[in-house]
C-alpha cells in the first residue's frame, strides 16, 4: 500500500477524460477555422484559449490528486460561501454577455462562477447528507438538503441564466440514490409525461387521460390483488389535471414566444415557416451530412459555412457530427455513458457517504450535461444552452468539470485510505 | 430493484437513443446527405417598398424609384481585371481598395456596398459585365423620389445606418436606409415596414440554383404603411414660395383639429440633394452654412422674445383674474413712467385713454404695462403673482415642447419666481423689475410653432389640439386620435380679445393684411433683437413678427410668421400671413401686387450688415 498516487489513480477515467478534452479540443480548432488567421498560440482564439484552460486544467488537477481528501471535507463551507458570495457579487460587478449578466471579466479572461457553483454545491451536498443526523426520509433534513441546491439555483436563475440552473436538477439523481421517497420520483416522472402531454393535445383530451391511465393503473392493481386504497388516485388525479392547467398557463402566460417556439419545433407542433428552426435544422443538417465517416478533419461545409450558430459552444455536436460523421459521433456518445457509469460504478464502491454522494454528483451533472446538449443537437430536446462538457469551449466549465473530475481520481484513488 | 440502478440504466437507455437517431440521421436517412453535396445557403434580404407620404388633399409628396448598388461578397472574390471595373465606376484604385479591405473587415460572409447609387448609364454596361467579377453583384434598391422641391425641413430625408445605428438597432443591417430627420425618421418603423428574408440554394460554382428548402424557410416581408400628412401642398409650397431671400418661419395651423397645414422654414433646400452619391456632399455643404442655418427649423427650433403678440397673452390673464374687465380704461402719454425714474416709451399720443380693444389695436405698452403690474401685484406677493401667470401660459403650451410628431424643437422659457429669484434675490424684485414681460421682451421665448398654436387655442376661443403632422397612417386605424387641451382661460373672456385681434387688422397696426369678404384676426410684432459680434452686444434690426387667424367665426386657419430682421410686423409678416390665409380660404390670390412685392422683396443685404466688416445702421 506504498505505491504513489499514480498507480492507484482509475486510469479507465481518466483515460476517457483526456478522450473527450483532446477531441473537443480539435473539434473547436475546427469550427472556429478560419484560413490563415487561427493559431493554436493565440490565447485570442476560442481554440487557443481553450487549449490554454485544458492546461490549466491539468496543472489544477494534479495539485488537487495530492491533496488529502480530509481537506476536501474541510474545505467544504468556505467553498460553499465563496460560491454563493461570488454568484451575489455578479449582481454588482457582473458582466452582460448576451443578455445575462453571469460573467467576471479579469483582463481577457473571463470566468463563470455558476460553473464553480455546482463543485461547491456537490461537495456541500455530500457534507450534509453524510452527517449522522441527516435522514431523508424526515421533512427536515429534506428542506435543509433542498435549500442547498436550490440557493445557487435560484441565483443563477435570475441573472438570467435558466440553461445552467436546470444542471442542478442532476442532485436529484444523486438524493434519489441517497434514499429520496420513490414518491418523488413518480411526481417528477408524471410531472414531465403531463407537461409534454399539455403541450402536445388539448387540456380535456390531457385531462381524458390522466383520468383513463389513473383507471387502468388501479384496475390492474386491484386484478393483482394488491388491494390499493381509492382515495390516492383521487387526489393524484385532481393534482394531475390541476398541474395540466397551470401549465396552459404557464406555457401561453408566462413564457416568451421563443421559448414557446423551442418547444413547439421539438413536438412538431408548429410547422416552421418563420425561420425559427432554422439552428436546429442546420445542427441536423451538419449531423446527417456527416454520413458514416464525415467528410474530415477542417473539411465541414457547414462547419465553415457558419450555418450553425454557437457551433464551437453549445452546437459543438453538430461539427463532430459532421467531420468525423457516424464513427465520431457514436465514439462521443459511448466515450461519454462510458464515463457517466465508470464513475458510478467506482462511486458504489466507496464506504464513507461524503465520497460517494460527490462522486455520485459529478457522474450526475455529466448525465444531465450529456442528454441535453446532444439531445439537442439531434433536434430532440428543445434549445437549452448548456455546453457539452469537457468537449464544448468554455474555459470555466472546463475547468470547474475538471476539479471536480480531479476530486473523484484522488477519492477513487485513495478509496482505503485517509481516514 | 436496487437504487444505484437507476441512473446507470437510464444512462445506458439515453445513450442508446442517441444512437438510433444518429443512426437514421447519418446512415439511414439519405434526405441530409443528399443536401451536403454542397450545401452553402446563402440568406437575402427581401425588403417591402417604403411607404409613400401623401399631403392633406391625396396630393403625392414622396415615392420611391429604382436605383442600383454595387455589392461584394469578399468570400466570392477571385483574381480580377480591376482595372476595367474601376473604370465603370469610376473610382481611383486607392479608394477602390481601401473599400474592399473595409467589407473584408466587416464581414468575408455578408455583402457589403462597394459603390451606392450607380447611374442609369453605368449600371446598364456594368450589367452586361458583372458576370466577369466573381463576388461581385448588383442589387437593386429603391431610393426617395421628391415631387417637389418642398417641405424638406417636414419631410426629413432617408439615409445608411451608420455604426451608431447598427449597434443601437440590430434590426439593420450594414448599407440598408434608415430615415434621418423629420417624418422620414419619426414614423421609420411604418414607413420601411419589416424586411423578410429568403434562403437561396448554391451550387459548387457558386451560382444561386433556386429557393432552400422549397422557400420553407422563407420570411415573406410586411408591407410597409403609406401616410397621409396634414400637411397642405399647395400651402407649403406657397409659403416657401412667398419665404424666399428672407430668413424665418411660417406655422399655419387648422385651429379646430391641431394639424399643421403648412410649416416653412427659411431658407430651406430642395429634399432631392440628399438622394444619391452626392448626398454626403451636399449635406455637408447645408451643414456647413453657419449663417443662414438650412437644417435649421425655423419654425420648430429658433427661439424668439414673442414681442406684441404676447399681450393678448396678458390681455387673457388679466381678464381670468379679474385685474380687468373689458371697459377698464388706462392712460397713456406717449409711454409711462412704470416706476421712478423709469419710462416706457409708447407710440400713442399724449393724453391717450385706450380701453381693452383700442389697447389691442394700437398695441399700446403703457396699458400692458399697467394690466401685467396688475396681475403681478394681485397677489400677496410678486412669487405668488408670477407663478400664477406662469401656470396659465403653460396651459397654452408655453414654456414646454409641445409633443408634436417631429423629433426636433425646442422648449421656450417662461421665467417663473425661482428665475427671478435667483437673479435678485427673493426680495430684490417686483412687478417693475420685470416689466418686459407685460410686451413680450424680457425673458421670455417662445417657438413659432408654439405661438401659431396659442393663436390657434384663441380661435377656438379656450383649447388646443396638440399640433401634429399625421393625418392616417394606411392600414392602421389607431392613429388620429388627439384630446382638446384646455386652457385655464374661460372662453367667456376671449370675445373681447378677439374683437381686438379683428380690429388689429380692419383699423390698427395690421390694415395691410385686409382681405375683401374675409374677416381676418392678427396682432403684428417687432421684436428687439441682439447679437454678439465680435464679442459685443449688438442690437440688430427688429424682427418682424405677425400672428393671425381667419375667418373670426369658426376660424379655418391659424398662423405665425415670423421674418428675421424683417423690422415692423406689418412690413413682412402681416402681409405674408394675408396672402397665406387668402391662399388657403380662397384658393387664388386677386392682391397680385402684394404678392410681387413679397416675393420680390429680399432681405439678404440686411443679413450680410453684420458680417460687412463696416459700421450699419438698423430699423431702416
Amino acid at each position: 500500500m506504498n505505491e504513489s498516487v499514480i498507480a492507484r489513480v482509475d486510469w479507465v477515467s481518466l483515460l476517457l477524460y483526456c478522450l473527450l478534452v483532446c477531441f473537443g479540443l480539435a473539434n473547436i480548432y475546427s469550427a472556429t477555422y478560419i484560413e490563415g488567421s487561427n493559431s493554436l498560440m493565440s490565447l485570442s482564439d476560442p481554440a487557443g484559449k481553450q487549449l490554454f484552460f485544458a492546461l490549466l486544467s491539468l496543472l489544477t488537477g494534479g495539485f488537487l490528486l495530492a491533496l488529502r481528501v480530509k481537506f476536501f471535507e474541510q474545505f467544504t463551507q468556505p467553498a460553499y460561501l465563496t460560491a454563493l458570495v461570488l454568484l451575489l457579487g455578479l449582481f454588482v460587478f457582473g458582466k452582460t454577455i448576451s443578455g445575462a449578466r453571469s460573467w467576471y471579466v479579469f483582463g481577457g479572461i473571463q470566468l463563470q462562477p455558476a460553473e464553480f457553483s455546482k463543485l461547491a454545491t456537490a461537495l456541500m451536498l455530500a457534507k450534509i447528507i453524510s452527517q449522522f443526523q441527516t435522514n431523508l426520509k424526515n421533512f427536515r433534513s429534506l428542506a435543509k438538503v433542498a435549500a442547498i441546491v436550490i440557493i445557487p439555483a435560484l441565483l443563477i436563475v435570475i441573472q438570467p441564466d435558466p440553461g445552467s440552473a436546470l444542471v442542478f436538477g442532476a442532485f436529484f439523481f444523486v438524493l434519489f440514490r441517497e434514499g429520496l421517497n420513490y414518491l418523488f420520483l413518480v411526481v417528477l416522472g408524471s410531472a414531465l409525461l403531463v407537461f409534454i402531454l399539455t403541450l402536445l393535445f388539448e387540456i380535456p383530451i390531457v385531462i381524458t387521460l390522466i383520468i383513463v391511465l389513473l383507471s387502468l393503473i388501479y384496475f390492474l392493481l386491484k386484478r393483482l390483488k394488491y388491494k390499493p386504497k381509492l382515495m390516492p388516485f383521487i387526489l393524484f388525479g385532481v393534482l394531475a389535471s390541476g398541474f395540466t392547467f397551470s401549465v396552459d398557463f404557464i406555457f401561453n402566460d408566462v413564457f416568451e414566444q421563443r421559448h414557446r417556439d423551442r418547444f413547439n419545433i421539438i413536438l412538431g407542433k408548429e410547422v416552421d415557416t418563420q425561420g425559427i428552426g432554422y439552428n436546429i435544422n442546420q445542427s441536423k443538417i451538419a449531423i446527417g451530412s456527416g454520413g458514416f465517416q464525415g467528410k474530415g478533419f477542417l473539411k465541414g461545409t457547414q462547419t465553415k459555412g457558419d450555418f450553425v450558430p454557437e457551433q464551437h459552444t453549445d452546437y459543438i455536436f453538430s461539427t463532430i457530427g459532421e467531420e468525423w460523421g457516424f464513427l465520431g459521433s457514436f465514439f462521443v456518445v459511448l466515450c461519454f455513458a462510458a464515463l457517466i457509469i465508470r464513475i458510478q460504478y467506482q462511486a458504489e464502491k466507496q464506504t464513507s457517504q461524503f465520497r460517494r454522494v460527490f462522486c455520485y454528483s459529478l457522474s450526475s451533472i455529466l448525465f444531465v450535461h450529456f442528454l441535453i446538449n446532444i439531445g439537442m443537437s439531434l433536434g430532440m430536446i428543445p434549445t437549452i444552452g448548456i455546453p457539452l462538457l469537457f468537449v464544448s469551449y468554455g474555459g470555466s466549465s472546463l475547468l470547474a468539470t475538471s476539479m471536480m473530475f480531479f476530486i473523484y481520481l484522488n477519492m477513487d484513488a485513495n478509496r482505503l485510505r485517509d481516514w | 430493484m436496487q437504487r444505484s440502478f437507476f441512473l446507470p440504466v437510464l444512462t445506458l437507455v439515453i445513450a442508446l437513443v442517441f444512437a438510433v437517431k444518429l443512426v437514421q440521421l447519418q446512415l439511414v436517412n439519405t434526405f441530409y446527405s443528399s443536401l451536403s453535396q454542397n450545401n452553402a445557403v446563402v440568406e437575402r434580404a427581401l425588403y417591402p417598398e417604403r411607404g409613400f407620404i401623401y399631403d392633406r388633399n391625396g396630393a403625392l409628396l414622396v415615392t420611391n424609384k429604382p436605383s442600383y448598388d454595387l455589392m461584394v461578397i469578399p468570400e466570392n472574390l477571385t483574381e480580377f481585371d480591376t482595372l476595367e471595373l474601376l473604370h465603370l465606376i469610376q473610382l481611383g484604385k486607392d479608394e477602390f481598395e481601401n473599400r474592399l479591405r473595409k467589407a473584408k473587415k466587416y464581414s468575408r460572409k455578408l455583402p457589403t456596398t462597394i459603390v451606392s447609387a450607380l447611374s442609369q448609364e453605368t449600371h446598364a454596361v456594368l450589367q452586361e459585365k458583372i458576370w466577369k467579377h466573381q463576388g461581385f453583384y448588383l442589387q437593386k434598391k429603391s431610393v426617395r423620389d421628391y415631387r417637389k422641391p418642398i417641405a424638406a425641413n417636414v419631410l426629413g430625408y432617408v439615409s445608411e445606418v451608420n455604426n451608431n445605428d447598427l449597434k443601437k438597432d440590430p434590426y439593420y443591417q450594414k448599407g440598408e436606409l434608415i430615415g434621418r430627420q423629420g417624418i422620414e425618421k419619426y414614423y421609420e418603423k411604418y414607413l420601411r415596414g419589416i424586411k423578410g428574408k429568403e434562403f437561396l440554394q448554391k451550387d459548387k460554382f457558386n451560382r444561386i440554383i433556386g429557393s432552400y428548402e422549397g422557400g420553407s424557410f422563407d420570411v415573406p416581408p410586411i408591407q410597409a404603411n403609406d401616410i397621409i400628412l396634414t400637411l397642405d401642398e399647395t400651402l407649403q409650397e406657397y409659403g416657401e414660395h412667398l419665404m424666399q431671400n428672407k430668413r424665418g418661419g411660417i406655422v399655419a395651423l387648422e385651429p379646430s383639429s391641431g394639424e399643421i397645414l403648412a410649416l416653412v422654414s427659411a431658407p430651406s433646400y430642395d429634399p432631392a440633394i440628399l438622394v444619391g452619391r452626392k448626398r454626403s456632399a451636399n449635406y455637408r455643404e447645408l451643414s456647413l452654412d453657419t449663417l443662414a442655418k438650412p437644417l435649421f427649423d425655423r419654425g420648430l427650433q429658433a427661439q424668439y422674445a414673442p414681442g406684441s403678440p404676447f399681450k393678448v397673452l396678458n390681455a387673457l390673464i388679466a381678464l381670468q383674474e379679474d385685474v380687468l374687465n373689458p371697459k377698464t380704461q388706462f392712460r397713456c402719454n406717449k409711454g409711462h413712467f412704470y416706476a421712478r425714474g423709469a419710462f416706457m416709451e409708447c407710440h400713442c399720443p399724449l393724453r391717450t385713454k385706450n380701453n381693452l380693444t383700442q389697447a389691442i389695436y394700437k398695441s399700446c405698452n403703457s396699458y400692458f404695462s399697467k394690466t401685467y403690474k396688475g396681475i403681478i401685484e394681485a397677489f400677496d406677493t410678486p412669487q405668488e403673482g408670477i407663478e400664477r401667470w406662469k401656470k396659465h401660459l403653460q396651459s397654452f403650451g408655453l414654456g414646454n415642447y409641445l409633443g408634436y410628431d417631429l423629433a426636433v424643437g425646442k422648449p421656450g422659457y417662461i421665467p417663473g419666481a425661482d428665475y427671478y429669484n435667483r437673479a435678485y434675490g427673493e426680495k430684490g424684485w417686483k412687478a417693475p423689475t420685470i416689466i418686459s414681460n407685460a410686451i413680450g421682451q424680457g425673458e421670455i421665448l417662445t417657438t413659432p410653432i408654439q405661438m401659431a398654436n396659442f393663436t390657434a387655442a384663441i380661435a377656438n376661443r379656450g383649447y388646443y389640439v396638440k399640433p401634429h403632422f399625421m393625418k392616417e397612417i394606411r392600414g392602421d386605424s389607431e392613429m388620429g386620435k388627439y384630446e382638446k387641451k384646455q386652457t385655464t382661460i374661460d372662453s367667456v373672456h376671449f370675445e373681447t380679445v378677439v374683437d381686438g385681434m379683428h380690429k388689429v387688422v380692419e383699423y390698427g397696426t395690421a390694415r395691410i393684411a385686409r382681405i375683401k369678404g374675409i374677416e381676418v384676426c392678427g396682432k403684428t410684432g417687432t421684436v428687439e433683437n441682439f447679437m454678439l459680434l465680435n464679442g459685443k452686444k449688438q442690437q440688430l434690426t427688429d424682427h418682424s413678427m405677425f400672428i393671425a387667424f381667419a375667418p373670426k367665426e369658426n376660424p379655418q386657419i391659424a398662423l405665425a410668421v415670423f421674418v428675421e430682421n424683417g423690422y415692423w410686423g406689418a412690413r413682412w409678416a402681416a402681409p405674408i400671413a394675408s396672402l397665406m390665409i387668402e391662399k388657403y380660404l380662397n384658393k387664388e390670390v386677386k392682391r397680385r401686387w402684394l404678392e410681387n412685392r413679397i416675393v420680390n422683396g429680399s432681405l439678404l443685404e440686411e443679413y450680410n450688415k453684420p458680417f460687412s466688416g463696416k459700421p450699419f445702421k438698423i430699423n431702416q
